[in-house]
């Protein structure tokens, strides 16, 4: 090491030398010393593409094929893949032998745990061991409610196959899920096709499904109907803008965001005098022909048609500018 | 050496068995190592839990890689208690018997590369590519690099070493493809390839054995006879030149490279009994310089 620290130091001066006059005389420059550096840079060069092909190689290695479910308590894949030393041990010390590291030959990160749910599901022990038994905490420490863990999210995949979407009373994976009733509801919704029935739809909840995979292993169609795929693959996000009104109204204890800030109608900006058929402005005097309160020039409604139009109306204009007035919220 | 096989002279002179004492005793203890871990999986007696990266004995000792920890701990990840303190056991442990131990007595390719070198000597392949010595050092700094700008372990995705020891426990699948690679490559493309030009982690245990005192000591250096039996069984030889033929230019007898993996093999094969295991510290110019010779050999 110590030789090859002075080798080091020598390429450098080297190159130095090179740069600093190429167009001089090389008379000092010996046969030894250019093999030295030729082969200086043949040695980095083999080395620098090894490695470019092992990150290249990384890289693929994030994308884990999706029905190869990490155990609980494992980060996403990037964290995971650099903190796992692929000892085995959360193999080793899972009861159900439902663990197993992945082979050179496979699509997930050699040497790396993982189950398939259809196979063999987590059986979600209380003491969850194969957390305790990890040594290098890929499999988080902090984790001890077996019920907080995200091994993944289930999802009814195919509505075409799902037997009680086809209105029959299977409900499999509703009855074996660990967390029944909150990760996984039956939803009513009448059944359209018989006219008389019911349908019981699984609903899969986020924030309890643990991704545990024992709905995938019990469902009883030939292929799974409701499968556990890695989460950020199937969850959706609504945006941080987003509110929903009725959540709103329930948090603020039954006001409604709207009720507050009033309704803002924009301006049209419609030629003058012109009109379209079935337009409706509620901030506009101008009503279709036809609707309730055409009649009434004086009346501007400030629900659209045949929403509250009982006790809508009889809103004051405020201020005439251009002929268009911002209704004031109906006191309801 | 012509048609003579190294090691004949010590056979003959010390019987089969001393002359194959150090190579015994490591393949018992590679084996050995091999079979504590097999014993779990295959017999269900669990002394030890595991692998070569990560291991508990008896429920209680654990033991990991310090190399492979070094890598986790570069992409920013913080281990638990337990692979901390195993880490800490196996480095104390290599620092003071010599790092590439690890490789010789040890490591499961070891056997495969030992049997391309006799094979190669064997049918007498001659050539080799010809790679430094020291690119492993580079390899080894290019595994560091990858973990800590990308984030993963990346050289574990192809590792051999822990792939066919992990394989060998845990199902083998297409493991055995890189052993044979290893293997073929060893035997037809380089001398010595894998463990002496290319393989990180004895470039890893290298660096951690490097001041460790346990050493193998040219003590009767006097007595060579110039055979060069040692340099050919040597998978390292490089490191046997100065300790053995140094005395005129004041080296001491102990071999100090810190690649010598102190298997001992040069030991088994002397017949003279020229090399020893000692301890570094007995390392003074004139220790095993010629007794009849005067004293004053090393001035320089």
């Amino acid at each position: 090491m110590h030789r090859y620290r002075i080798a080091m130091s020598r390429t450098s001066d080297q190159s130095r030398q090179r740069g600093a006059g190429t167009s001089g005389s090389s008379g000092t420059r010996s046969p030894a010393r250019r093999q030295f550096v030729f082969d200086t840079a043949r040695l980095l060069c083999g080395v620098g593409i090894l490695g470019l092909g092992l990150a290249g190689y990384q890289r693929n290695a994030l994308a884990r094929p999706p029905l190869a479910i990490r155990p609980p308590g494992a980060g996403d894949e990037e964290d995971f893949l650099g903190a796992c030393i692929r000892c085995g041990m959360c193999v080793r010390d899972c009861p159900y032998g439902i663990l197993a590291l992945a082979k050179p030959e496979s699509p997930v990160a050699t040497g790396t745990p993982h189950f398939t749910a259809r196979s063999g599901p987590c059986e979600m022990c209380e003491d969850i061991p194969c957390v305790r038994a990890c040594p290098t905490g890929a499999l988080d420490h902090s984790l001890t409610d077996i019920n907080q863990s995200r091994m993944g999210l289930a999802i009814l995949s195919d509505q075409e196959t799902c037997l009680n979407f086809l209105g029959l009373r299977c409900d499999v994976c509703y009855r074996v899920c660990p967390v029944i009733d909150k990760a996984i509801t039956l939803e009513l919704r009448p059944n359209t096709r018989t006219g008389r029935h019911t349908m019981f739809i699984p609903t899969v909840h986020s924030e309890h499904c643990t991704g545990c995979g024992k709905c995938e292993n019990a469902c009883v169609t030939e292929e799974a109907s409701i499968r556990v795929l890695p989460a950020p693959l199937i969850k959706g996000s609504l945006g941080e803008h987003y509110r929903l009104g009725w959540e709103e109204k329930r948090k603020a204890g039954g006001h409604s965001l709207v009720e507050e800030r009033g309704i803002v109608d924009l301006p049209d900006r419609l030629p003058e005098g012109m009109r379209l058929e079935g337009h409706f402005d509620p901030g506009s005097e101008r009503l279709p022909a036809g609707m309730p309160g055409s009649g009434d020039a004086q009346r501007v409604p400030s629900l659209p048609p045949g929403l509250g139009a009982a006790n809508g109306g009889a809103t004051a204009a405020a201020g005439g500018a251009g002929g268009k007035a911002l209704p004031a919220e109906a006191g309801r | 050496m012509n048609s003579r096989r190294a090691g004949a002279e010590a056979v003959s002179e010390k019987g089969w068995l001393a002359a194959h004492r150090w190579l015994l005793a490591r393949r018992f203890c590679q084996l050995a190592i091999l079979a504590l871990f097999l014993l779990g999986p295959l017999a269900g007696i669990w002394i030890v839990k595991g692998n070569l990266a990560y291991s508990l004995s008896l429920d209680t000792l654990p033991l990991t890689d310090p190399y492979v920890l070094l890598q986790s701990l570069l992409t920013g990840h913080r281990p638990e208690r337990l692979g901390l303190i195993g880490a800490a056991i196996v480095l104390v442990f290599y620092l003071v018997v010599g790092g590439r131990v690890y490789c010789s007595w040890v490591c499961p390719l070891n056997p495969v590369t030992d049997l391309a070198g006799w094979l190669r000597d064997r049918l007498g392949i001659r050539g080799s590519a010809h790679v430094a010595r020291a690119t492993r050092y580079w390899i080894l700094a290019m595994t560091l690099l990858l973990a800590a700008l990308g984030g993963g372990i990346a050289w574990e995705l192809v590792n051999p070493v822990s792939m066919l020891q992990r394989g060998l426990i845990f199902g083998l699948g297409a493991a055995w493809m890189l052993t044979l690679a290893v293997f073929v490559f060893d035997l037809f493309v380089m001398s010595r390839g894998w463990c002496g030009h290319l393989c990180p982690v004895g470039a890893f245990y290298s660096l951690l054995g490097r001041w460790s005192p346990l050493r193998v000591t040219a003590a009767k250096r006097a007595a060579c006879n110039d055979c060069m039996d040692c340099f050919e069984v040597c998978p390292e030889p490089q490191v046997i030149r100065p300790a053995l033929k140094g005395a005129g230019q004041g080296i001491g007898p102990v071999i100090l490279a810190a690649n010598c993996t102190n298997c001992g093999r040069c030991i088994d094969v002397c017949s003279k009994d020229v090399f020893a295991f000692g301890l570094r510290f007995n390392n003074h110019p004139d220790d095993g310089a010629q007794p009849a010779a005067p004293s004053p050999t090393a001035t320089t």
